[in-house]
């Protein structure tokens, strides 16, 4: 395990009643890698990323973001040190317009608090703009420009998940955990994202941690590929050497593999 | 699809006319002139619509923006009233500095309100304000609270009359007292729900567990909410005892309570300036009503509140959005027929 990692998970256990949901997982994800969490339905994989963003609390265990455990911290301090996510059934504020819901996931970069932002101090209208002038920006890159004002609810679904995006990024994360983003999506609308989160890892120098059904994507993004089943770990390495592991494809396949 | 009306996207630019500056302008010079075509008790009711309206605004910062429903925010307008109330006549302090420490009085009080009330969502949110609604009245009754709130009896307040000499009448005073208050209060209420407080509060109605993962402290929010939802109610509760002189516990019965939700919904969910539409309507609705059965003869004269009703009914079938969002629907079709005009 190499000391520099950005994220490590260690022993992380999580219970449901009498349920083991995870068992004792543990794995790195280095600086700049794309790292794909695979599995078949109920292996964990959102559990796990709902571990990281503080949604669930593991049994035991311990999860360490640029070597400071995270446990202790509160769900919303998650974003201010550094990590942002997606979900898979798409969490946007349907009642808002693209732009606010982008200007919500920059919250953790604001200070400005109740009595500041009703007296509409000159801090707080610089503070404003600049908020504004980088989620326009946001908005623009991912193609969202012509419907920055539409309510966020009405947009058709690929364009939500867009949107979701957008939103994850205005906190300038280091980490962005998306699960399943390529869910929903048509063949063209993947590719897209394909070149989207390459983009992410490349231009913006982030760290991603990908959960993903569609094995195809997953393959051809990820430096690391960890494979999930029944909660416990069965594989963890490069695309190909995954791919091909028989513990993983028994998981997928069946034991007539 | 959410029920809940849609955030305000912004209006279309026409570097034209913007119908929304144009209506603002209305609203002022109508505010500025009425206390010089009215008089007597019309210009008290329209100075108790200003106080309704502060309340109103409140109360939507909290169920309107926030999603938490309040069927007791006649109780913070009883604690801001008697506050100011108990001020002046028992401690002897001129009623114009009453309404910021009654406004405080009740942030504290609906921030501790909050606190519990974090750990309740929707109708059981609505059951525990119900329950402040009802207890008030026989808490500001209650005998060991005598000294300081007249009991049953409550407290007479003298009316105060114009300061500095100003050529205009006690009543002319009390309405431009009240619209100044009024006026700085929707211009903090506009600035916050703009602001990135305004989105955490919206954010978290929609969805909280999204909200929390952007760095929204859910709790904090949601109580500051409560207690700054309070301040309103306490501020107009404050006003409206000085324009009224008179205080009792039977003055804010569960029926203002429920006028509130009443007003917010009429006026119009997510909207703050709708929130004096909805103000008028609590205000006036019931007497227009009564005037009504009245003409219509012996045999209506026991069913205003029916006609209120219906009236009711009606309204929230015509105008769904409540009466801001028909007047901003309306806004935005003018403002494509002035677009497309300027166009050809």
């Amino acid at each position: 395990m190499s000391p520099s990692a950005l994220l490590r998970v260690e022993k992380v256990s999580v219970r449901f009643g009498g349920i083991i949901a995870l068992n004792e997982i543990s794995f790195d994800v280095g600086r700049g890698q794309i790292c794909g969490l695979i599995g078949p339905n109920g292996a964990g994989k959102t559990t796990l990323f709902n571990c990281l963003s503080r949604l669930y609390t593991p049994h035991s265990g311990q999860i360490q973001f640029e070597g400071r455990p995270i446990l202790k911290l509160a769900r919303h301090e998650i974003a201010r040190i550094g990590i942002a996510r997606t979900f898979q059934n798409v969490a946007l504020f349907g009642a808002m317009s693209v732009l606010d819901n982008v200007l919500v996931g920059a919250h953790s970069r604001g200070r400005q608090g109740f009595g500041a932002a009703a007296l509409r101090l000159p801090a707080t209208r610089r503070e404003e703009a600049q908020l504004r002038e980088r989620a326009l920006q946001l908005v623009a890159e991912f193609g969202l420009g012509d419907c920055a004002n539409i309510a966020a609810g009405q947009l058709p679904f690929g364009t939500q998940k867009r949107v979701e995006l957008a939103r994850a990024l205005a906190s300038e994360p280091k980490l962005l955990l998306l699960d399943e983003p390529a869910a929903g999506l048509n063949h063209e609308e993947v590719e897209h994202l394909r070149g989207e989160i390459l983009g992410l890892r490349d231009r913006h120098g982030m760290t991603i941690l990908l959960v993903e059904h569609h094995m195809n994507l997953v393959m051809r993004v990820s430096d690391q590929v960890v494979a999930l089943n029944f909660g416990a770990k069965i594989a963890d390495g490069p695309p190909q050497q995954v791919q091909s592991h028989p513990e993983v494809i028994r998981a997928y396949l069946g034991d007539a593999a | 699809m959410s029920t809940l009306p849609t955030a305000k996207a912004e209006p279309e630019r026409s570097g034209f006319i913007g119908w929304g500056r144009v209506g603002l302008a209305c609203v002022v010079v109508f505010a500025l002139v009425l206390p010089f075509m009215s008089s007597g008790y019309h210009l008290f009711q329209y100075a108790q619509v200003l106080n309704y309206a502060i309340a109103l605004v409140g109360l939507n910062l909290l169920t309107g923006y926030n999603g938490q429903i309040s069927l007791g925010h006649g109780a913070f307008f009883a604690i801001g009233g008697y506050a100011s109330a108990i001020l002046v006549a028992k401690f002897g302090m001129p009623y114009w500095v009453t309404p910021p420490i009654a406004g405080m009085v009740c942030l504290v009080a609906g921030f501790l309100f909050g606190l519990p009330a974090l750990r309740l969502e929707g109708l059981y949110l609505a059951l525990a304000t119900f329950a402040l609604a009802v207890a008030m009245p026989q808490l500001l009754n209650y005998k060991h609270f005598d000294a300081l709130t007249g009991g049953s009896g409550g407290l007479q307040l003298a009316k105060p009359g114009a300061p500095f000499g100003l050529p205009i009448t006690s009543d002319q005073w009390l309405y431009f007292y009240c619209l100044g208050f009024a006026a700085l209060l929707f211009l903090a209420a506009r600035n916050l729900v703009r602001g990135r407080i305004g989105r955490a509060m919206v954010a978290i109605r929609d969805q909280p567990v999204a909200a929390e993962t952007m760095g929204v402290p859910i709790s904090y929010v949601k109580a500051m909410c409560f207690g700054i939802s309070a301040l309103y109610a306490g501020v107009g509760g404050a006003l409206s005892v000085t324009i009224v002189g008179y205080v009792s516990p039977d003055s804010f019965g569960l029926f203002l309570s429920l006028s509130f939700l009443v007003g917010i919904v009429v006026g119009g969910l997510t909207s703050i300036p709708g929130m004096l539409f909805g103000a008028w309507f609590i205000e006036f609705v019931p007497n227009y009503a009564d005037q009504l059965t009245s003409s219509l003869g012996e045999n209506a004269k026991a069913l205003p509140w029916a006609v209120y009703g219906v009236l009711l009914i009606a309204l929230m079938f015509v105008m769904p959005r409540g009466i801001a969002g028909a007047v901003t629907a309306m806004a935005a079709r003018l403002q494509r027929f002035t677009n497309a005009t300027k166009r050809a």
